[in-house]
């Protein structure tokens, strides 16, 4: 077993004859991904491969049953998209685009209102199940079949962290990126929950940056709802105060959102905290033998 | 992106938030001719204002009364061309390059009300305080009962309600909490309609003339609404930030100058904010934080290593991808191009991982540059530390 994602799962590709979308489909195909459709307003009735592309999510999920849809809509359409497809009440969204005005999530957070569409994103690298389905952009190759549970705020960290463990003969159940922006979809309490109560996730990998309290709140349920070994990890020590550092959400700001405030929590909370980036891995490994 | 006051002011009245009136002046001739036009018109004095891009400055001197049109060019003499140091310029402060003269206005309560997106709550949040022209931070550590807070449905936008219970909670006169409403949702307005991130009002002011007034105004905004905002983007003032951020804006690379001695060029934020911190822990400190991006070409990889090289403290370079979408192969033709252009004075490791690594290191290597190799990112930072001695 896994979460969110499995061999079954059937995915649409919203955005798929844009240069993006027609090579990461054709990158998911490749991993094994069930890929049934794509969406491109206009461009309905046309196919990229062999999948079919329709002119409106509505058709493609009526069509094609899909249980996922993957968002490579450049971000001045993204928030549409994600509202479109929600409305249609698919399973999953998963939304790859950075660069989301704030304002406009604020707005598809609300439309999410008593909907039932989960998202995971935006601006983040998917969700990959290994071996059974990848939906993002995440390298497949470095992923192994197991049962580390990775969730992680970054993209190209998230690889640094499953390529130790897969170094490691530690395989991962999921990895899910919940993406670098200050309002999103899917949290780490809500990712943390489901690996909790996956029966083949055996630890979890938890990495946060700078900015906002995700993982103060995480760390708390961790401590009252978490029996699996969580190892954490916080990018931006370094950082200084008051200055974006790349991602939209890291920034510390009002001297709120320091990665040692949320070192601290996390290790009050009984997680096991590395400040090395190199020792993600080894932690992990240690923590297991423990058990 | 940050603007000044003045622009600010522009912005909000333009919604029909209550500001004063003002004029911006580059020379104390025009500051003159300024104050002249509302003393005239106005209570006998005006207020000459540093246009600076940060917080502090009434306590730094960068704000000053003039009862004269005189008085009010002196200032402006005074201040243009000084640089003004407030505890949020850091000590190297930040040149005044024009004033803003506004009308002066009979103060009776100074109080405070800013506007941000909440991440929790995922709602723009209105916060309210009783102690205005005192950082809400100061506050917030202070006496956290003082700050007043209301969500924002963005469904419906601020509701008549919502504002009323924060006024009657600041204590304003019943006959003014019609104007303070007024008042806050023209912010509101102000605030989505322009893709704020921030906008605080400190001090808001009740005027013994019974008006409710943004004395100050410091607004900032998403950077990525910027493209349905021209009109915002043009307030940019280049002057303000760091010219090696502005280079790299235009490279649509994030960089972020730091103090210390070794540059880095990584991909992604979270792998580059990593970096910076294994640097850390290796006893070295970061020069700079570089995210070159996950699809980022041969020019821009180019363009971020000349950024870096350009930088006088970099005494060693780290060059850390982990290649998903960006295969290694790119990044190290982007790192042959930009040594045979720019050329690398100081010792250079670079340490690839992921998609295409062999080629990578293999042109690397066929490339003839003296390169320190690394695996892993713990090598690659001590080799790094090791390196720059």
């Amino acid at each position: 077993m896994s979460i969110l994602v499995n061999k079954n799962t059937k995915v649409i590709c919203q955005g798929i004859t844009g240069e993006q979308g027609t090579f990461h489909t054709r990158q998911m195909v490749a991993y094994g991904t069930k890929m049934v459709g794509g969406v491109t307003p206009g461009k309905g009735g046309t196919k990229v491969d062999d999948i079919p592309v329709f002119d409106t999510v509505d058709e493609a999920v009526r069509k094609t049953g899909a249980d996922a849809s993957v968002i490579y809509v450049p971000a001045a359409f993204a928030a549409d998209a994600i509202m479109e497809a929600v409305d249609t009440g698919i399973g999953l969204v998963i939304c790859i685009t950075e660069g989301i005005p704030v304002i406009d999530m604020v707005k598809v957070r609300r439309f999410m209102e008593g909907r039932n569409s989960r998202l995971v994103g935006p601006n983040c690298p998917g969700v990959i199940t290994p071996g059974e389905c990848k939906i993002g952009i995440m390298p497949g190759h470095i992923h192994k079949q197991g049962s580390i549970g990775v969730v992680s705020r970054s993209g190209t960290l998230t690889y640094e962290a499953v390529d130790q463990l897969t170094r490691l003969g530690l395989g991962q159940s999921t990895c899910v990126g919940i993406g670098g922006d200050p309002v999103n979809g899917t949290n780490f309490i809500d990712v943390l929950d489901l690996f909790q109560k996956d029966p083949e996730t055996s630890a979890i990998v938890m990495i946060g940056e700078i900015g906002g309290s995700a993982e103060e709140e995480a760390a708390a349920f961790i401590k009252k709802n978490v029996t699996k070994p969580v190892v954490g990890y916080i990018a931006g020590v370094t950082a200084p105060k008051g200055k974006r550092m790349g991602h939209a959400g890291a920034i510390i700001s009002g001297g709120k959102g320091t990665a040692d405030e949320k070192m601290k929590a996390m290790e009050e909370a009984g997680i096991r905290v590395t400040r090395s980036t190199a020792d993600i891995g080894k932690t992990i490994a240690e923590v297991l033998q423990k058990v | 992106m940050n603007i000044h006051e003045y622009q600010a002011k522009q912005i909000l009245a333009k919604y029909g938030v209550a500001v004063p009136k003002g004029k911006i002046a580059f020379t104390p001739a025009e500051a003159e001719e300024a104050a002249r036009e509302f003393l005239a018109e106005g209570n006998g004095v005006c207020v000459v204002k540093a246009q600076i891009h940060a917080g502090g400055r009434g306590k730094a001197g960068g704000v000053k009364l003039a009862k004269s049109k005189d008085e009010a060019a002196n200032i402006a003499r005074e201040l243009l061309g000084k640089t003004l140091v407030t505890h949020q310029t850091g000590p190297q402060g930040k040149e005044v390059k024009k004033v803003y003269v506004e009308e002066g206005c009979g103060i009776e309560r100074e109080l405070y009300l800013g506007f941000v997106v909440d991440r929790s709550t995922q709602r723009v949040a209105i916060m309210a305080s009783s102690e205005g022209g005192v950082e809400i931070e100061e506050v917030a550590e202070r006496s956290p009962e003082k700050i007043l807070k209301e969500f924002i449905d963005p469904a419906v936008g601020l509701q008549a309600f919502q504002a009323r219970k924060l006024a009657f909670g600041l204590g304003i006169d019943k006959t003014l909490v019609n104007k303070a409403v007024k008042f806050m949702t023209a912010l509101y307005n102000a605030f989505v309609a322009s893709d704020c991130s921030m906008a605080e009002i400190n001090p808001l002011v009740v005027t013994k003339g019974g008006d409710i007034i943004a004395l100050d105004a410091k607004m900032s905004f998403d950077d990525n609404a910027l493209f349905r905002h021209k009109d915002i983007e043009g307030m940019r003032d280049l002057d303000e930030e760091d010219p090696k951020e502005v280079a790299a804006s235009r490279f649509n690379l994030n960089y972020v100058a730091l103090d210390g001695t070794i540059g880095c060029m990584v991909n992604g934020a979270g792998l580059a904010m990593a970096t910076m911190d294994m640097i850390k822990l290796s006893g070295g400190f970061p020069a700079n934080f570089l995210d070159v991006g996950g699809g980022a070409n041969k020019e821009q990889v180019t363009a971020a290593f000349k950024l870096i090289m350009s930088d006088e403290k970099v005494k060693a370079v780290l060059v850390n991808i982990f290649g998903g979408i960006m295969r290694c192969d790119i990044i190290a033709e982007g790192i042959i191009a930009a040594a045979k252009e720019v050329g690398i004075k100081v010792p250079l490791v670079v340490r690839l991982q992921g998609t295409n690594v062999d080629q990578g290191r293999k042109l690397l290597a066929e490339s003839g540059l003296n390169i320190i190799t690394a695996e892993k990112m713990d090598e690659a930072a001590e080799k790094v530390v090791a390196a720059q001695k």
